[in-house]
């Protein structure tokens, strides 16, 4: 199991839009560079991106929750 | 009613500003602030402080019900919105009049009037303020767009009838152009603001941002005169400038005198600021939109003219008229801000929220630094990037480039990064030295490589 750490502080989505389905879902196929949430800072939103391949098992951190850097958003199967 | 428990709903340094203005006021304070700001300057300088929610701003400065509600539980008798979060929300101004609170700006009414462009418009041309040319309304048809452009000349502008922040916004050069764009920013509008009106004018060339501040009691205005805001980045005014050299006399009078004749057409309470569009080659202004708020860049109109802005709006919102008349408000010097973000200017000002390890602050007669921060503070992520404001006043604008390059000299704020670079660079740089520049010269300026670690 790989865990996807966020690279900044911030507040965490894991849909592109309010409207839209989360990047990831349970059992999704995960390449290397898959974008799987948004980190909001500062009004910016930073595009998180996988640096394991394997298979989406869930988030971690809640959508729309602050996080740190370096705390872990989602879980990846290997 | 004078004003006597002050309840601030915002944060970050414009929540410190507005608290030392009422505290010369012998105001009590009471801050907001959300569960990530527990520990800012303004809680801890203000008399009393209320958590009103969590980091998310959607949740906490931004919730209308929550604020109003801890307001009224602080026993507040008046809401300083700040800029930013609600301070142009006319729900939120009515809510805080209908709980029997002063909302330190104008009526709801107003904002509402002000806030819709082509409403401003119409309330502009009716004052003989002069507007840049374009439809008479709002605009729902391709077609419609197309005849506004024929009369009014290409290129032209088209934006979103409701909303601001430049979203909608779209520039077509021809007829063919308008037709493929005109659709697309309908459909924009309509997403983001519930309403696809358009509104259409001809587009200025290279033009000058020139905004006059104004302060009205409900019955009488005065300006304060005019601010030079042109050098912005992503619409983000960077660098500013009271007055604006490029102006001469005659045109400088006519342009405060117009600000205030719509302040007053328009029966202005509070600090409100007119933007216009100046056009160098023509001579010519035109009124794009009015700031119903006190703004960022404020202290460059205070430090010219000697007048504390913030107290004077929190006055005449207490229902205090104007403490001042026109022919008191002189100017004298010239100052410039500039407006330090928590962000890289070397790698795309990527947003850089740290923890501030070391601060030393540049002092001497003619400099403010307006600002948060404190040794040991760690910048929260979820607001702006915006840390403070440094102000220089000299005795004309070379003085004033020349003091705002020493006093970033002595400027360090250790931990974090910020956009210190960038100015540095700007106060040195021949085209700002001669005032050469317009709101769509920074960007190209940046993309040419002028700031970079090996020029510094």
């Amino acid at each position: 199991m790989a865990q996807i750490l966020s690279p900044l502080p911030g507040t965490f989505y894991v849909k592109p839009s309010p409207d839209e389905a989360p990047y990831k879902a349970a059992g999704d196929a995960v390449a290397v560079g898959d974008t799987i949430g948004l980190i909001e800072v500062m009004k910016t939103f930073i595009e998180v991106k996988a640096e394991v391949a394997g298979t989406f098992s869930a988030y971690v951190a809640e959508d729309g929750s602050p996080v740190t850097a370096g705390q872990e958003l989602a879980e990846v199967a290997v | 009613m004078a004003i006597k428990r002050l309840f601030i709903a915002n944060r970050g340094e414009i929540a410190v500003r507005i608290i030392r203005a009422a505290k010369d006021l012998g105001i009590t304070t009471i801050q907001a602030y959300s569960e990530a700001d527990a520990d800012m300057l303004a809680v801890k300088l203000a008399d009393e402080a209320v958590c009103i929610g969590p980091a998310k701003a959607a949740d906490s400065y931004l919730n209308i019900d929550g604020v109003v509600a801890a307001a009224i539980e602080a026993s507040a008798d008046a809401v300083h919105p700040g800029y930013g979060f609600l301070s142009e929300s006319a729900d939120f101004a009515r809510a805080i009049e209908q709980a029997g609170m002063r909302f330190i700006g104008p009526s709801a009414d107003t904002i509402e009037r002000m806030g819709d462009k082509v409403a401003a418009r119409q309330a502009a041309e009716a004052a003989g303020v002069p507007v840049v040319p374009g439809s008479k309304g709002r605009i729902d048809s391709v077609d419609d767009a197309v005849e506004v452009a024929a009369k009014v000349g290409y290129p032209v502008m088209v934006k979103a009838a409701a909303g601001g922040g430049g979203k909608g916004i779209r520039i077509a050069e021809n007829e063919d152009e308008l037709r493929t764009l005109a659709p697309q920013a309908q459909q924009e509008a309509a997403a983001a603001f519930g309403d696809g009106g358009l509104y259409i004018e001809r587009s200025v060339t290279s033009p000058r941002h020139i905004e006059v501040q104004i302060v009205g009691d409900g019955e009488r205005a005065v300006h304060f005169y005019e601010r030079e805001c042109s050098l912005q980045r992503r619409r983000q005014k960077v660098w500013e400038e009271a007055g604006a050299a490029c102006l001469d006399d005659e045109t400088r009078e006519n342009l405060c005198k117009a600000a205030v004749a719509l302040a007053q057409s328009v029966n202005y309470r509070g600090a409100g600021t007119l933007e216009y569009l100046y056009e160098e080659s023509t001579n010519a202004f035109f009124f794009i939109e009015m700031n119903t708020r006190i703004q960022v860049e404020h202290p460059v109109t205070e430090m010219i003219t000697g007048f504390d802005l913030v107290q004077e709006m929190i006055r005449v919102c207490g229902g205090a008229p104007l403490s001042v008349s026109q022919d008191q408000v002189k100017r004298s010097g010239h100052a410039i801000e500039v407006r330090l973000n928590a962000e890289d200017p070397f790698m795309q000002f990527m947003p850089w929220p740290g923890k501030v390890e070391s601060l030393k602050i540049p002092e001497g007669e003619g400099i403010r630094f307006d600002h948060f921060l404190y040794e040991g503070y760690q910048i929260p992520p979820f607001y702006d990037s915006l840390i403070g404001k440094l102000i220089v006043h000299g005795k004309d604008r070379a003085d004033a480039i020349s003091k705002m390059a020493s006093a970033l000299e002595g400027l360090e704020i250790n931990g974090l990064k910020t956009t210190v670079p960038l100015h540095k660079a700007l106060a040195k740089d021949p085209g700002v030295a001669s005032d050469d520049f317009h709101t769509q010269w920074l960007e190209p300026w940046l993309d040419a490589g002028n700031l970079s670690p090996e020029n510094m």
